[in-house]
């Protein structure tokens, strides 16, 4: 039962995958407009004079031919990525896509991911100590505290965040990821420098996410107070601090747990607003920059390796789910 | 339902707000008119809210911002929705076949990452009015409502009630519309209620991306255009605070109708009073 479930959840990520990569090339041939004709149309208008047939030709050999066959230009898609190659960016020419992501990618998983988990443990922990005593003053605090906090824009909250300590206190820099005097490297003074730049946007996120793991966790929790087995271990006399941990909130826990793993796959792309307020340079300004340049090539690299992301931790998401939970084995 | 102070005060809000969409054009103030005297002015007795570095009334912009972010957000909603009902009861009712294809798209939709897919295809038609930002919206939001539809009409086409009429020979598409749909209107328009609220902040996203038409108003646009004029670096706070306050307000008053609406299905989520707690800890006590 266990190994049908798996092999049909694999099954549907694999289709899913193939989706978004037809998708990824489709989107771009649908929309009008092609990085090929766009570069070409920039040269005619900078020049003042037609496109030599030769340097058509190159355009198009780099940036792909608008006009050749459809499954031709698929194959030469696949081949293209079987190789890792996302292909060239316009703006940034001549460098590889994928060099770009490279960069940009290790500053993304610092911030995003660490400010996920931090998120997550707060509140998941006020969520359970809010839910074992719903009612009480913190209960009634908290509760609609985050539901107005989880109701805000996010980057409404980062703009104020900015304004107030980045310039009435001063105490936080208004931009990017480090100091631009310092070479980057393993260095004491650039390390501060990364800490110095990356607290306020680290603290604007924890701040607006930590809110909806509080209710969630807050309501599966309520739920489980009143189950029986909770009542049972409680009437054996454990301490209340053992009921609530071991039996509610690890039962409570469950939706939490796969809205984590999901949630980690969205640290790929999922700072994209905090990344432009603060223009932190990680993979959402990347994407930000390539939109507002119409760099396509970029844009398509980006979404797919966000993309590929987030499905790669749905699908550990549903794993986790089967090994945690003796009923989706049983039902298979 | 009404007596649960949160739906009261939830709905009054929103209602508030739908009603100042309406009736803000009406009103004597001019959000694009430009007050050379007063540039980037805080708060006064002439303008409540302040002016923006183009001399234009923060309040007024933000009266007819709430007209261009709710037409967004209702439209981005509706068409939401309705992909939610086309896909999830028939998945839902029909079974078989139709419910694996129909769930396939589904959870296709509900795994791919929204934001940069909506991005991506609002991008290559940028600068685009909020009909076209709607329609997109709405296109990529529809999966969750899908998924609660599919689950309950699933339950509902084998209860007592439809099976008898199947068995009367009713055809398919009246049960669905006569004795399956009506059961899903609270469901339904719960999920209108969040598509709205998601509608707003997604347009607000959106142009705060500056992929909306800067040329029309939103809370969303007003938010970008002080971003862009880098009021936070010159400390003209009063021009984007309103805007966002009032999302958050719109937010927060779906949210508190959506718990009152649960409490009044799920009483296990109901607070208990903290009169009748006091009360039964003092009981204890004695």
């Amino acid at each position: 039962m266990r190994w049908a479930f798996l092999a049909r959840r694999l099954g549907f990520y694999l289709a899913a995958a193939a989706a978004a990569i037809g998708l990824n090339f489709l989107l771009p041939r649908l929309m009008p407009g092609d990085p090929s004709s766009a570069i070409v149309e920039e040269l005619e208008r900078v020049s003042g004079q037609q496109v030599p047939a030769e340097t058509l030709m190159s355009i198009r050999a780099i940036f792909g031919n608008p006009h050749a066959n459809l499954a031709q230009q698929f194959a030469d898609y696949l081949r293209q990525l079987s190789h890792g190659d996302l292909g060239v960016s316009v703006v940034n020419f001549p460098v590889p896509v994928a060099d770009l992501v490279r960069q940009a990618l290790p500053w993304t998983l610092l911030l995003v991911g660490t400010t996920t988990v931090t998120a997550f443990a707060i509140g998941t922990l006020l969520g359970v100590v809010a839910g074992w005593k719903a009612g009480s003053r913190l209960d009634a605090i908290l509760t609609p505290f985050t539901t107005f906090l989880s109701s805000v824009p996010y980057f409404w909250v980062a703009l104020l965040a900015l304004w107030i300590f980045g310039f009435v206190l001063g105490w936080t820099p208004l931009s990017g990821g480090y100091d631009a005097d310092l070479s980057q490297g393993f260095s004491l003074a650039y390390a501060v420098s990364v800490l110095h730049h990356g607290v306020l946007p680290a603290a604007t996120i924890v701040f607006s996410a930590f809110g909806g793991w509080l209710l969630g966790m807050r309501n599966m929790t309520v739920t489980t107070v009143r189950e029986d087995y909770v009542l049972l271990a409680q009437a054996k006399g454990l301490s209340p601090k053992r009921v609530m941990f071991r039996y509610a909130a690890r039962n409570a826990m469950l939706p939490s747990f796969t809205g984590f793993a999901m949630a980690l796959g969205g640290v790929v792309g999922g700072a994209l607003l905090t990344e432009i307020v603060f223009s932190y340079p990680g993979i959402g300004y990347l994407l930000y920059e390539s939109l507002q340049k119409r760099d396509y090539p970029m844009m398509q690299g980006v979404f797919l390796l966000i993309t590929l992301a987030v499905l790669l931790a749905n699908l550990v998401a549903d794993l986790a789910y089967v090994l945690l939970d003796p009923r989706i084995r049983a039902r298979g | 339902m009404l007596k649960s102070w949160k739906v009261r005060f939830g709905l009054g809000v929103l209602a508030f707000f739908v009603l100042l969409a309406i009736v803000g054009p009406l009103l004597p103030l001019d959000p694009r008119a430009n007050d050379i005297s007063a540039i980037s002015q805080p708060p006064s007795a002439h303008h409540l809210f302040g002016t923006t570095q183009f001399g234009q009334d923060v309040l007024a912009q933000t009266i007819a911002g709430a007209r261009g972010s709710m037409l967004v957000g209702i439209l981005a909603a509706a068409i939401g929705t309705l992909i939610a009902i086309l896909v999830g009861v028939p998945a839902g009712y029909f079974g078989g076949a139709v419910d694996n294809g129909l769930n396939f798209l589904t959870n296709l939709f509900l795994v791919m990452p929204v934001l940069p897919l909506i991005l991506i295809v609002a991008g290559y038609v940028q600068g685009t009015g909020p009909f076209v930002i709607a329609l997109i919206i709405g296109l990529f939001g529809w999966s969750g409502g899908a998924r609660t539809l599919r689950a309950q009409s699933l339950s509902l086409s084998s209860r007592d009630f439809v099976l008898a009429m199947r068995m009367v020979g009713e055809p398919h598409r009246r049960l669905i519309f006569f004795e399956v749909l009506p059961h899903l209107t609270g469901w339904i328009s719960a999920m209108f209620l969040h598509g709205m609220i998601g509608g707003v902040m997604a347009e607000a996203g959106l142009a705060f991306l500056g992929i909306t038409d800067s040329g029309s108003i939103s809370w969303g646009t007003m938010i970008q255009a002080a971003q862009q004029q880098s009021a936070v670096l010159r400390g003209l706070w009063w021009w984007f605070v309103p805007p966002g306050l009032c999302i958050a307000l719109i937010g927060t008053a779906a949210t508190l109708v959506n718990f009152g609406v649960d409490e009044v299905s799920n009483p296990k989520l109901r607070q208990a009073r903290r009169s009748v707690l006091v009360r039964a800890r003092k009981a204890v006590e004695a």
